[in-house]
């Protein structure tokens, strides 16, 4: 087994994982840092309405004249906050029905299967939307709808490679001499299946951020006065004219985030698969 | 009782859906394995002779399942007979690894690549007897000596990728010993090896057999494997043993049409060999059998009775039983 620090070795001699590593430890500073590095705080009203970016407001104003520049500061702690925790529930969740289902196969997998091919039948969108309405607005219940809407992807990829997994032949060795079930399943199943996981687990960040940012545009995230990069570019539709820069901003990092999360994951998968070396 | 294991009436099945019978891919198997045997079990691709070998260990893998009527019984080592279609998934696990272990066909891939030598031969252990670390350790280091392992000491250390399929073939060895077990099973063992592995392993294996008094399942489709190694064999074809004796009269007189066909197809070094026989034809699909005999269509002496009725197995001469309408002085019909 690679360890994780070998893992980290490789990802940064590709230059890929490097601009991936790199740019996501900025945004995680940026977070982490916001309130020492915002000149305002997010929800004052501290200048003109809609300034244009000058050297005081270096992204300018909004319509109530808050600086824009701390907002998605303090947004990307929304942003990266949802997409953890939204991912951890997806991937906790999946994780165990993937192994279950893949496992015993059977009605205990077509049930489970069938469960998550309903959820995976809506749209993403849809379906998070529907299961906040269900739960009322806020930050926790869009991370739990968030969480949910991304568990059946998850539980497929572990389902697949559990089964493909199954049929090695060290898997049936370890039961010709009498390993139990749990065992078989920890000690050699589940190694095959970090790599296709932790690959899938970037994906879902990038996914799930944009999904909060949608979701927040249409009003059902984070709500105001709270600044979130979707909520920021929600508010901004409005004076797209007037002050594009609302709208350019708040974008520009949603962009830019997600795309880091893809190139880490991309460059994650080449690391973790043994079959791209030699 | 000598009998360690007694096959009777075997048969796994494939379900086809709710609407359709199940395939039979075995049918009808009745195998005896004495103590201290060495039974050989030959036949070519996909007639059923590895699963038959996984049934005895209950490693049949979704969505195959025993037939009805299918009996398996084993001698325990404390002398009690179990019946192992009847056993629990815990039981099972005991039986597996302690009484009864396996080595399979591809040592590369039979071993985890993620755990040291050392690590994969005691998890064996692990399950069946409680040891401590220690002892586990030189259990595994007592054991990879027994199999002729160079540099045991540091072998133990090594992942399976540093070693060579041969190393890794007898550390198969090893670890399906440790537990000294009443049965091996051995899924062609050699097949992936080259030719002097091959009998550096066989030697190997008919070593160990004397000194632990193992019973061995040598499961192959080499005659040449079966001849080194075996005392008994049984042959099979399309999921049903064709003929089974001791293995003088399998290769100087066989009886049956298929395996006759099967020992005249071995390439034999020395004397100006014609070019190679075969076998006309394919093995028909499970599902697909006809009525008659399963070899018919395939067979040079095939009779009207053959493409009808199914020959049923039986003895042909004192422990030589042969499934053909050729031998049946007394013939007998299969009643399926």
């Amino acid at each position: 087994m690679k360890r994780f620090g070998q893992i980290l070795r490789e990802l940064w001699r590709d230059p890929m994982g490097r601009i991936g590593m790199l740019g996501i430890f900025l945004v995680i500073l940026m977070a982490v840092f916001a309130p020492q590095l915002s000149h305002f705080g997010p929800e004052k009203m501290v200048g003109l309405p809609k300034a244009p970016p000058s050297s005081e407001f270096w992204f300018g104003t909004d319509n109530y004249g808050r600086d824009i520049f701390s907002r998605i500061l303090y947004g990307a702690r929304v942003s990266l906050q949802v997409g953890i925790i939204a991912v951890g529930i997806a991937a906790t969740a999946g994780y165990v029905l993937g192994l279950i289902a893949g496992y015993f196969e059977g009605w205990v997998d077509r049930v489970i299967m069938c469960v998550m091919d309903i959820f995976f039948a809506f749209p993403s969108i849809l379906l998070a939307i529907f299961i906040s309405a269900v739960l009322g607005r806020g930050l926790v219940n869009t991370m739990i709808a968030i969480g949910i809407v991304n568990i059946p992807v998850f539980a497929r990829t572990v389902r697949a490679s559990v089964i493909s997994a199954k049929g090695l032949e060290y898997v049936q060795n370890a039961k010709s001499v009498g390993v139990r079930t749990g065992a078989i399943l920890i000690r050699h199943i589940s190694p095959n299946v970090v790599a296709p996981f932790t690959v899938q687990a970037t994906l879902a960040l990038s996914s799930a951020i944009l999904t909060e940012a949608s979701m927040s545009f249409l009003g059902l995230g984070i709500q105001p006065p709270d600044p979130s990069w979707g909520s920021m570019l929600s508010e901004a539709r409005t004076f797209m004219e007037q002050a594009p820069w609302m709208a350019v901003f708040p974008a520009l990092f949603i962009i830019v985030t997600i795309l880091l999360f893809n190139i880490l994951g991309d460059s994650l998968r080449d690391v973790l698969d043994p079959k791209l070396k030699l | 009782m000598d009998h360690l294991l007694e096959i009777r009436n075997l048969s796994i099945e494939l379900p086809q859906g709710r609407r359709k019978p199940p395939v039979k891919l075995v049918e009808g198997v009745d195998l005896t394995v004495r103590k201290k045997q060495n039974f050989g079990v030959v036949g070519e691709s996909g007639c059923g002779k590895s699963i038959t070998c996984s049934s005895i260990m209950g490693l049949l893998s979704f969505p195959l399942s025993l037939g009805q009527g299918s009996s398996i019984r084993f001698q325990q080592g404390d002398g009690r007979e179990v019946e192992i279609t009847g056993l629990s998934k815990a039981e099972l696990r005991k039986l597996r690894g302690r009484d009864i272990s396996m080595i399979f066909q591809e040592p590369m891939t039979a071993l985890d690549p993620m755990y040291t030598i050392e690590e994969q031969i005691c998890e064996s252990l692990l399950f069946h007897a409680s040891l401590s670390k220690a002892e586990m350790h030189d259990a595994a280091l007592e054991m990879l000596r027994k199999v002729k392992i160079p540099r045991p000491e540091q072998i133990l250390k090594d992942y399976p990728h540093h070693l060579s399929g041969g190393m890794l073939q007898r550390v198969m060895i090893a670890i399906a010993l440790i537990n000294n077990p009443r049965l091996l099973i051995a899924d062609e063992p050699t097949t992936a090896l080259d030719v002097t592995i091959q009998a550096q392993i066989l030697d190997l294996m008919n070593e160990l057999r004397e000194s632990y008094d193992t019973s061995v399942i040598m499961i192959t489709h080499d005659l040449g494997v079966i001849a080194e190694t075996c005392e008994e064999v049984a042959v099979f074809y399309a999921g049903q043993v064709v003929e089974q004796s001791d293995v003088n009269t399998i290769f100087h007189a066989p009886a049956h049409p298929y395996t006759a066909g099967l020992l005249r197809s071995v390439l034999s070094l020395g004397g100006a060999q014609q070019e190679l026989y075969t076998i006309q034809g394919t093995v028909p699909t499970a599902g697909n059998f006809s009525v008659g005999c399963r070899f018919a269509d395939r067979c040079e002496h095939c009779m009207d009775i053959c493409r009808n009725r199914a020959p049923a197995l039986s003895e042909i001469s004192p422990g030589h039983l042969c499934r053909c309408w050729l031998h049946a002085d007394t013939p007998k019909e299969e009643t399926a």
